[in-house]
């Protein structure tokens, strides 16, 4: 929805925040329900109430537990029965520089400021710890914004009494704790209040009139920095830019100006200025971003322009290029294809307004950001929160090759005319096994952000996955496959519950990257020998449909389940007995099991 | 601006904040006579009135203002 994305009126979004729920509440799409509890140092029912739009528009349903006002840590460490029975699946922690207990006198000693650091970490470090221990859900904290008055001025910032110098230490204890801690994250107030203007961030009438921390017009900046943290955790980050060449990433057009007059390079102001985009580019590539070109162009013009000495951005960075002079909405969903993701993953980043307008009225669900003049650009992408970073894994270093593998793996299978010819040509091995604690990680990324080929869409976070690594009431298979054009990582993750002499399938996923290479198989084959080796006679497979899953309805059929039921939703329970005449159906994949 | 008018702009901002298309305000209107208009809900309100007039209030005129009729005397008094 246009009045909450970047740049958005607070003010706008505050006055107006009735009447946006109700218009969100009203579009049909599915959404992702989530117990989100808030804990707060200072008034919080704002905060609230625009997180949850926020979060509505990014396809996340949030229910609510609030604590009362600066409650957050009586809530964290003692027995909280209403808490208890809400189990939230996040923990946001909102406190400010207002619930700092202390800060440092001017004739304290070192010593005595080193104990006080060290005791208000203590409070913050047990919180989080018992609200880990006994939640087992992500926690978001947000660290301390700088405080309103210097009273030593500039000396504030390096004096071991001054504030500034304080909450930096402070801030810096909180981001050591995050880095030693999984499932721990900070919300970093102290840039986005400076992004914002300290002065408006903090407005004194609001915390003298309701205990608002932070003012209420800064809210929404707030809100939405935290549903980015939030709808990153649940995989709901995009994936791709498809980006226009002309006046995008160069200066100029170059089918009319020639490929040596785009204005790119340091010579010229209008040139740096695209380099810096290109730049930042391409650092977004070396984070897993994939990026893809989707200009109207003679495609040789295109592939000239990239090639031109002053590009920081060559061919060989992008996944897919499309230049050529179909709509672009067509290739934008072309590109989607290739890259078997969905194109409600990628972004549009084109500085004509009117291909901006076909897109997002062409494409559902299409990211299309306003991106102001050249030397905006990168503000605009980086405010929007696209691709906020909640975890990171080998495999995000190295996307993009995997992509590219794939994409040249798709041009090698046209020259077999038998599909298993070309499956076993690609020299496959897999490793099937019970989770290991190294792929816990990714384990989690995967069950939060698969949707395609996801028989329960279950999520799972990593507490989660490790407890049900570790107990004998579960079988649990993460399968990793390679082939001769590289390593495609952890793709594919099987979680079965024990009861009796049955094995119930709570989670079996997929990533799309290794379709159709019949790992599917592989692992149903490890998967039966586990079972049958723990005694289980019989398998159940489910079935749950979603806006996205409908690529797997057949799925256990195929594997030659039988249907056992079927209710109008489509909800289906299927039934495999295992017996001697188990034929394993793998046959292109070397497996390690 | 006359009186008419700045209640055609509150009856706007009103409208606004509780989603109600039909709901007007007059001089004896309270906090009372609108069933979301808590004290919660009192600081949006101020901050939208304060948006459309292009005013600011202080921390006392918020707390003394006993209806709406009061409301619209600070915001003739300070557009003045």
């Amino acid at each position: 929805m246009k009045i909450l994305e970047y740049p958005f009126s607070g003010e706008k979004i505050v006055e107006q925040k009735r009447r946006i729920k109700k218009e969100l509440l009203q579009e049909t799409n599915t959404r992702l329900k989530k117990k989100i509890a808030i804990l707060g140092g200072s008034t919080t029912n704002d905060v609230k109430q625009v997180l949850e739009l926020f979060l509505l528009n990014m396809g996340i349903e949030p229910e609510f537990y609030e604590s009362e006002y600066n409650q957050y840590y009586e809530d964290a460490m003692f027995d909280n029965n209403s808490l208890m029975k809400f189990r939230p699946d996040i923990i946001y922690i909102h406190t400010t520089n207002r619930n700092i207990s202390g800060f440092p006198e001017p004739g304290d000693t070192q010593e005595t400021i080193d104990a006080m650091i060290d005791m208000e970490m203590s409070k913050f470090t047990e919180m989080w710890n018992r609200l880990a221990q006994v939640y087992e859900c992500p926690i978001i904290q947000n660290n301390f914004e700088f405080p309103d008055y210097r009273l030593m001025g500039n000396r504030d910032a390096y004096d071991i009494h001054g504030r500034i110098n304080y909450i930096n230490r402070l801030n810096m204890s909180f981001c050591e704790y995050a880095q030693n801690h999984n499932n721990f994250y900070i919300q970093d107030i102290q840039y986005i209040s400076s992004l914002y203007g300290l002065d408006k961030w903090s407005d004194p009438f609001y915390w003298h009139m309701y205990k608002y921390a932070v003012s209420v017009p800064a809210i929404p900046t707030l809100a939405f920095n935290l549903a980015n943290i939030i709808k990153s955790i649940y995989g709901k980050n995009k994936k791709a830019l498809v980006l226009d060449l002309d006046n995008t990433l160069w200066g100029g057009v170059i089918g009319d100006d020639d490929v040596d007059n785009i204005i790119i390079g340091q010579e010229v102001s209008a040139g740096q200025a695209f380099s810096e985009f290109q730049g930042y580019l391409k650092d977004l590539s070396k984070i897993g971003v994939l990026l893809n070109i989707d200009s109207k162009n003679d495609e040789e013009n295109a592939i000239a322009g990239l090639n031109h000495r002053d590009c920081t951005l060559h061919p060989k960075d992008f996944t897919v290029i499309k230049a050529n002079w179909n709509p672009k909405s067509r290739n934008f969903v072309e590109i989607a294809e290739e890259l078997n993701i969905l194109p409600d993953s990628m972004v549009f980043v084109d500085d004509n307004p009117a291909e901006r307008e076909i897109v997002r009225a062409e494409v559902l669900g299409a990211s299309v950001p306003d991106i102001g003049q050249p030397e905006n650009y990168i503000r605009a992408i980086d405010r929007s929160g696209f691709f906020e970073v909640t975890s990171f894994s080998a495999d995000d270093l190295s996307r993009n090759e995997m992509y590219k593998e794939n994409i040249k793996r798709a041009h090698f299978q046209t020259k077999f005319r038998d599909y298993k010819d070309y499956l076993k040509s690609l020299d496959m091995h897999a490793v099937i096994k019970p989770f290991e604690p190294v792929y816990l990680g990714r384990i989690a990324q995967l069950t939060n952000k698969s949707n395609q080929f996801n028989l329960t869409t279950k999520r799972f976070n990593q507490a989660e996955i490790e407890q049900m690594a570790q107990s004998d009431e579960y079988i649990t298979l993460y399968g990793k496959l390679s082939d001769k054009f590289g390593d495609n990582g952890v793709v594919s993750i099987v979680i079965g519950k024990i009861q009796g002499q049955t094995l119930h399938i709570v989670l079996w996923l997929m990533s799309c990257r290794v379709l159709k290479r019949d790992m599917e198989y592989a692992m149903m084959d490890t998967l039966v020998q586990k079972a049958e080796s723990k005694g289980i006679h019989e398998i159940k497979g489910y079935y749950y449909p979603t806006a996205k899953n409908k690529m797997v309805q057949d799925f256990y059929g195929d594997q030659n389940f039988i249907c056992e039921s079927k209710d109008e939703k489509g909800n289906a329970i299927w039934s495999y007995d295992i017996d001697d005449s188990y034929k394993y159906k793998n046959q292109v994949i070397e497996v390690i099991a | 601006m006359s009186r008419e008018e700045i209640y055609g702009e509150l009856n706007k901002v009103f409208q606004e904040i509780f989603d109600d298309d039909t709901l007007t305000v007059n001089d004896s209107t309270t906090s009372s006579d609108i069933e979301d208009w808590d004290s919660l809900e009192h600081i949006n309100l101020m901050m939208a009135i304060e948006e459309a007039f292009g005013i600011t209030f202080n921390i006392g005129e918020v707390t003394t203002m006993k209806n709406v009729g009061e409301m619209a005397d600070k915001i003739a008094e300070k557009i003045k």
